[in-house]
This record gives structure tokens, C-alpha cells and sequence, in this order.
């Protein structure tokens, strides 16, 4: 198993009401689980999610997670 | 009092001549010739402070297709002396609504206002929502330029309406608070219905760098700024206080197609409806622009502690997200955002709300939390609150004012993280103390007086709430802006970070066709009215910008494609940059500051590395 520290961010929320928006929390996953297999495991759909950031990184859906990354999650947002 | 009266259009005796003949090069007048009569009623009105004088000329055939930013900095260009000081007679100050503006055309109430810059000394469009500016386009004007100089201390207020326009003086406000002018200005010239009001603050009155200049929003609130570049200042130095433009009978904008301009608006109001980022209850609309702070941090490229660092502790409770929730507890129900302006879509303007439930401020934008927030250490919304609003009363841009809050932080004058004694420094800058002038100028001279290094500033401008480092190509725009570091110049932050119009590595280099594109779609955007946040939906739906496209062809006649977006971009870029080159800016000025090439920013430990051969190539591909 691997432990990552989890971040949803703007109207997430509503898709994963167990987790707090804005609050890092830790969530354990089997070794191998990637950006979308953590996605399934947290009940959000792909369809929600623009962006997943690894370690301050944009990655894919495929990437693969590794034990203590940060992990932040974002629908489609903009502003400026 | 003063009567309107015709006036040939005419420039002053050798007023810039010469640089007529240095652009002469690059500019080539539009080759489409307009048909029908409808333009001719269309005017630029100017106003000389100095003799106090009022005059309507006929729009020359020349700027007949030029709005907003193109038409700003056309005559910026025609009619300052590029070498000139900022705070001169020689200074003009343009503003004018977009090309679109005072149409039924989506969320297309920009205004422009233009100028030779005290801050940065290049040529500056600043624009903002703005009640008065479709109210400028009934009427017909598609300019108005304020010239000459008032005597020192003489402010006006100059009133336009169908009628005619007239200064009168506003000695009585001067030195006041702009959140008690405002009610009273309404009061006294018929209500927030009928008219929309500009005005400067103390701080523009004083001719800080770092003024900008206020419009009221749909509440009659002296909230929407063009902040950036000082240009409140050169208002101040006219002597011109407020703009008061009533529409009153003033007929509709003349559309010489109308199916066409139906069939654009609704390409357009389509995309903006159904694109995630500024439908209804979307991002914009729900969190405002300050949703960005957690995922600019996520990133590692919020700047904080003054660019020392790319991620801000406090991050999570300054945020939109934040600012939605604490409204939410605060007043026990769910507030969406409002329109800044008329005919606005997307409805990203925020309020913030004291514990009590009454309105603090209006409006906490991603870069004014920023600014006044992260990047001085504060991560209190009720601090940021009264900061922002301070900015608003005494009319100041908040990135300068934050960028210098952190600077003057960093050289000691206060703590980082500090609220307190911000709040009493933004009033020193308001009171105009000793210190609060040196504040008021801006933080590269905060930086100067303090023996300051780390300034992050490019061509006297304080970056926004970007670090270059981690996001190489909106450092890119920083440094080849026309204006100074400037985000709003070329959003490249939509594909690096955002993930709209396709999705690029900010981390990388290699960005100069990237960076050079956006710098002319947004000139072509800045110039029709539309606000910048439409660039979200049309980047990634095509047909919104097929539609923008038809609703210009439409009101102008003209034939132009999506492939006139860039060539009209590219224009309007050669524009300022002859007048910046004019004014003596070389390659040399494109350039971020030297510790960003020397101090690694966390959490990537990433310097400044971008090539100046790249950075000289977005403007000599």
C-alpha cells in the first residue's frame, strides 16, 4: 500500500462529501494505483476532473502514483 | 458651462510629426473602405484641460474601424510625443469603449483607457467593466481624449450627455473619499440607471505611480479599476476628477447587419453559456477569479513573501473557495457572483461580508487577495478585505499596491504578515505622508528608496501573481510586454496551467510562437469591448470566436476572418512598440530582473532560464 496526501479543490466537494476542499488529506491506495485509478477510488468521475497535479506537476490519468505524493485535483476552473 | 462647439480635427503644430514618420513603416491603414451613412455620427470629443475647453470632431476615416485598445493606442501614438514626460501637458489620455460595446453583444463593456505611463514610461491601455462605456457608445463617442493640464489644485468634473459636455469644478470632493463621492455624484446627476461615473482618488490627485482609475459597477460601487500603469495619475495631472456620462435618450448603436450580428452574438453567447469556466454557477461565476489561488499554488508559482517562494501556507483560506464559503456562513446562504458591467454573462465580480453580514468590499479579485494576501504573507480575508477596499477608496491599483507592500515588507518597514500595519501604511499612501508618497510610487522606487534588490518589476511594473520561474511562458510575456510585466498582455496561463486551448508544460521553454499568438489575440480582444475572460470559452470553442469575428463585421461592414484576428493583433502591437522604441525601450527592457536568474524558487527550485535570444525572438521571428 501507498499513502498519498490528497487536496479537492473548488465544487469537488459535492462529488466526494466524506473530504474536505482545500484540506490535504491522507487516502491509502494499493502500490501501482495511477491519477485515475484514485480518481475511482474517491468516487469522482474523470468527467468532472480537468486537471490532476502531482507533486506541484500536471499529469495524466495513467500516471502512477508513488507512497507520500501530493495530489491535487481540480474540475475545469479559470480567472485572471 | 462650457458649450459644444465644432473643431476641425486638427493636431497641434508638430505634434508628433516625427513619429508619424518613425511607425510609418509598420503602420498601413485598413484598406476596406466603410458604406453607408451610419458613422458619420460617430465622434471623438476633446477636451483641452487647459483652456477648459469642450469639442466634438468627426471620427477620421482612418480610426473608423478601431475600438478599445487599437483606437487608445492609435492615438496615444498619433498624438504624444513619445520622449515626453508622463505628467506633462504633452500627455494625452484616451478612453474609449470596444468596437462591440453598447451592442447586445455578450459581456462587451470594457473600457479603454490609454496613455503615455508614469509608471512605466512605455505607452499603456489599461481597461476595466465599466457602466459608462456602452453609455459612451450610444452617444456615439468612440473616444474621448483629455489633453493639456489644468492649473495646480483645479480638478473637474466633466459631464457628457446628448446634450453636449461640460466641465464644472469638483473642488468640493477632492481630497475625499471616492465610497462618499459616488452616492452623492449619482444623487446629484440622476441614479445609477442613468448615469455611469469615472473617477480618481486622493491618490490620483496626488499623481502617484501606482493610481489608478475607477469606474462604478452595476451598483453604482467605485469598484472596477483599470488599475495598471498609473494612469490615475495622469488624470490627476490634467486635473480631470470624474466623468459623468448620461445616455439619456441616446439612440441604439447602429448594427448595418443585423442577421449577421444575431447570428455572432449567439455563437458567441453560446459558448460563453455552456464552456465549464463561464457558464452560470461555473467557476467564475460561483468562486470569482480568486478560484485560482489554490491551483497557481498547487502549481508552485504563487508568488509569496514577495517572490521568495511559489507556495503560500495560507493559500487554502484566502482562496475563492474561501471567499464562497465564508460568505456562505456569514449571510447562511449560497452568494453567487454579480456582473461588474452591463450585459456581462459570466458574473465573476465577488463581494465579501463582515462576521455581521454587512458588505465589506467589492470586488476581491484573484490578483488584488494576492497581491494585498499571499505575496505580503497575510492569509486573513477580513484583512485583505479592508486593504482592497482602501485601494478602492483612495484609488490605487492593488498588484502595485500589494507588489510595493511586500517590497517596502521586505525591506523592513513592516513585518510580513502584518495586517495591521499594511492597513496603516495603504493609508499613509491615501493621507500622502512622506512614506506614503514613496509607497505611492510604486515598488520599484520603494525598492530604490529602501535599497531593495529583490523588486519584481519589469519596465517599472510590479509582476502579477504569477512567478515567472515556474511558469516560463507568462515570464516570457512579462518581459516582451508593450506595458510592463503584465499578465492580461497574453494569458499564456490558460494552456500552461489551466488546461484551456490546449495543454503545455510551464516549466518548459521554447514558448515564443505561444507567447506571440496570445499577445495578438488579446490586443485583437482588448480592442473589441469583449472582456478578456470570453478568451476561456472562444480559445476552446471555435465558433465563439467566429462569432465575436461576425458581430464585428457586422457593426463595422467589414469582411474580416479569424485570420484578421491576428493580423489586427499584430497591428495594434506595432503600434506601441514603435512608440515604446520611440520613447527610447530597447530589447535590453525586455528582461526579467537578475535574482530571478540566481534565487530558486520552491518548491521547484527553478531559476529564471529562458534565453533573451527567445525572449527577442517573439517580436523578430
Amino acid at each position: 500500500m501507498i499513502t498519498v496526501d490528497v487536496c479537492l479543490y473548488a465544487d469537488l466537494g459535492r462529488y466526494a462529501p466524506h473530504l474536505q476542499v482545500g484540506q490535504p488529506q491522507s487516502v491509502a491506495a494499493p502500490a501501482g494505483t495511477t491519477a485515475g485509478g484514485l480518481l475511482h477510488r474517491l468516487g469522482i468521475s474523470v468527467n468532472v476532473v480537468r486537471l490532476v497535479f502531482v507533486n506541484g506537476r500536471s499529469r495524466p490519468l495513467d500516471h502512477v502514483l508513488a507512497d507520500g505524493d501530493r495530489v491535487g485535483i481540480f474540475p475545469p476552473i479559470g480567472g485572471g | 458651462m462650457f458649450g459644444t462647439r465644432g473643431r476641425p480635427f486638427l493636431q497641434p503644430p508638430g505634434r508628433a510629426t516625427l513619429f508619424a514618420e518613425i511607425i510609418g513603416a509598420h503602420y498601413h491603414p485598413p484598406t476596406l473602405e466603410l458604406t453607408g451613412g451610419g458613422q458619420r455620427m460617430h465622434k471623438l470629443l476633446r477636451v483641452d484641460m487647459s483652456k477648459r475647453t469642450v469639442a466634438y470632431e468627426d471620427l477620421p476615416k482612418r480610426y473608423s474601424q478601431m475600438g478599445g485598445r487599437w483606437l487608445t493606442s492609435r492615438i496615444v501614438a498619433d498624438e504624444v510625443p513619445p520622449t515626453c514626460h508622463p505628467l506633462g501637458p504633452e500627455n494625452v489620455v484616451v478612453i474609449a469603449p470596444g468596437i462591440v460595446t453598447g451592442t447586445p453583444a455578450p459581456t462587451s463593456s470594457r473600457i479603454s483607457v490609454g496613455a503615455k505611463s508614469p509608471l512605466t514610461g512605455t505607452i499603456k491601455e489599461s481597461n476595466s467593466g465599466a457602466a459608462l462605456s456602452p453609455k459612451l457608445a450610444r452617444l456615439g463617442i468612440r473616444a474621448v481624449i483629455i489633453e493639456g493640464q489644468a492649473k495646480p489644485g483645479e480638478f473637474s468634473l466633466l459631464r457628457i450627455s446628448k446634450d453636449g459636455a461640460s466641465l464644472s469644478p469638483a473642488a468640493q470632493w477632492t481630497g475625499k473619499s471616492l465610497y462618499e463621492a459616488f452616492p452623492a455624484l449619482f444623487d446629484a446627476h440622476g441614479g445609477v440607471q442613468r448615469v455611469g461615473i469615472m473617477a480618481i482618488g486622493t491618490a490620483g490627485e496626488m499623481r502617484m505611480a501606482s493610481a489608478g482609475v475607477a469606474f462604478n459597477d452595476l451598483s453604482g460601487r467605485p469598484s472596477r479599476y483599470a488599475g495598471r500603469g498609473g494612469l490615475g495619475a495622469v488624470l490627476g495631472s490634467k486635473g480631470l476628477k470624474f466623468m459623468v456620462v448620461d445616455d439619456t435618450d441616446a439612440p441604439k448603436r447602429e448594427i448595418r447587419n443585423k442577421d449577421l450580428f444575431a447570428s455572432g452574438r449567439a455563437k458567441l453567447a453560446h459558448a460563453l453559456a455552456t464552456h465549464a469556466i463561464t457558464k452560470p454557477k461555473g467557476a467564475l461565476n460561483t468562486y470569482g477569479t480568486a478560484v485560482l489561488i489554490n491551483i497557481i499554488n498547487e502549481a508552485g508559482a504563487l508568488p509569496s513573501h514577495n517572490f521568495r517562494e511559489g507556495r503560500f501556507a495560507g493559500a487554502a483560506k484566502i482562496a475563492g473557495e474561501a471567499i464562497f464559503e465564508g460568505n456562505k456562513s456569514r449571510l447562511g446562504k449560497e452568494l453567487y457572483n454579480h456582473p461588474c458591467s452591463p450585459g456581462c454573462t459570466i458574473q465573476c465580480s465577488n463581494t465579501w461580508h463582515r462576521p455581521d453580514g454587512s458588505e465589506h468590499t467589492s470586488c476581491i479579485e484573484y490578483e488584488s487577495d494576492w497581491a494585498l494576501g499571499a505575496n505580503c504573507g497575510i492569509d486573513d480575508l477580513d484583512v485583505i478585505a479592508e486593504l482592497n477596499q482602501l485601494c478602492n477608496d483612495y484609488g490605487l491599483d492593488t498588484i502595485e499596491t500589494g507588489g510595493t507592500l511586500a517590497v517596502a515588507m521586505e525591506a523592513g518597514v513592516a513585518k510580513f504578515g502584518d495586517g495591521q500595519r499594511a492597513i496603516e501604511l495603504l493609508h499613509e499612501i491615501g493621507r500622502g505622508t512622506p512614506l506614503g508618497r514613496i509607497l505611492g510610487a510604486g515598488a520599484v522606487v520603494t525598492g530604490r528608496v529602501f535599497g531593495v534588490e529583490r523588486v519584481p518589476a519589469v519596465k517599472g511594473q510590479n509582476m502579477p501573481a504569477y512567478d515567472p520561474r515556474a511558469i516560463k511562458g507568462i515570464g516570457m510575456t512579462y518581459a516582451i510586454s508593450t506595458m510592463g510585466a503584465d499578465h492580461t498582455s497574453g494569458y499564456t496561463i490558460a494552456p500552461e496551467i489551466l488546461g484551456v486551448s490546449g495543454k503545455t508544460d510551464p516549466l518548459e521553454a521554447g514558448k515564443t510562437d505561444l507567447v506571440r499568438n496570445f499577445q495578438y489575440a488579446t490586443a485583437f480582444l482588448d480592442s473589441t469591448g469583449h472582456c478578456l475572460f470570453t478568451a476561456f470559452a472562444i480559445l476552446d470553442i471555435p465558433e465563439g470566436l467566429e462569432g465575436m469575428v461576425e458581430e464585428c463585421n457586422a457593426i463595422l461592414g467589414t469582411h474580416w476572418t479569424t485570420a484578421d484576428v491576428a493580423r489586427i493583433g499584430e497591428e495594434v502591437i506595432a503600434i506601441e512598440r514603435a512608440f515604446n522604441k520611440a520613447a527610447g525601450f530597447t530589447e535590453a527592457h525586455d528582461r526579467l530582473p537578475g535574482f530571478m536568474a540566481r534565487e530558486k524558487l520552491p518548491p521547484h527550485d527553478v531559476v529564471w532560464d529562458v534565453p533573451d535570444e527567445e525572449l527577442d525572438k517573439v517580436h523578430r521571428p
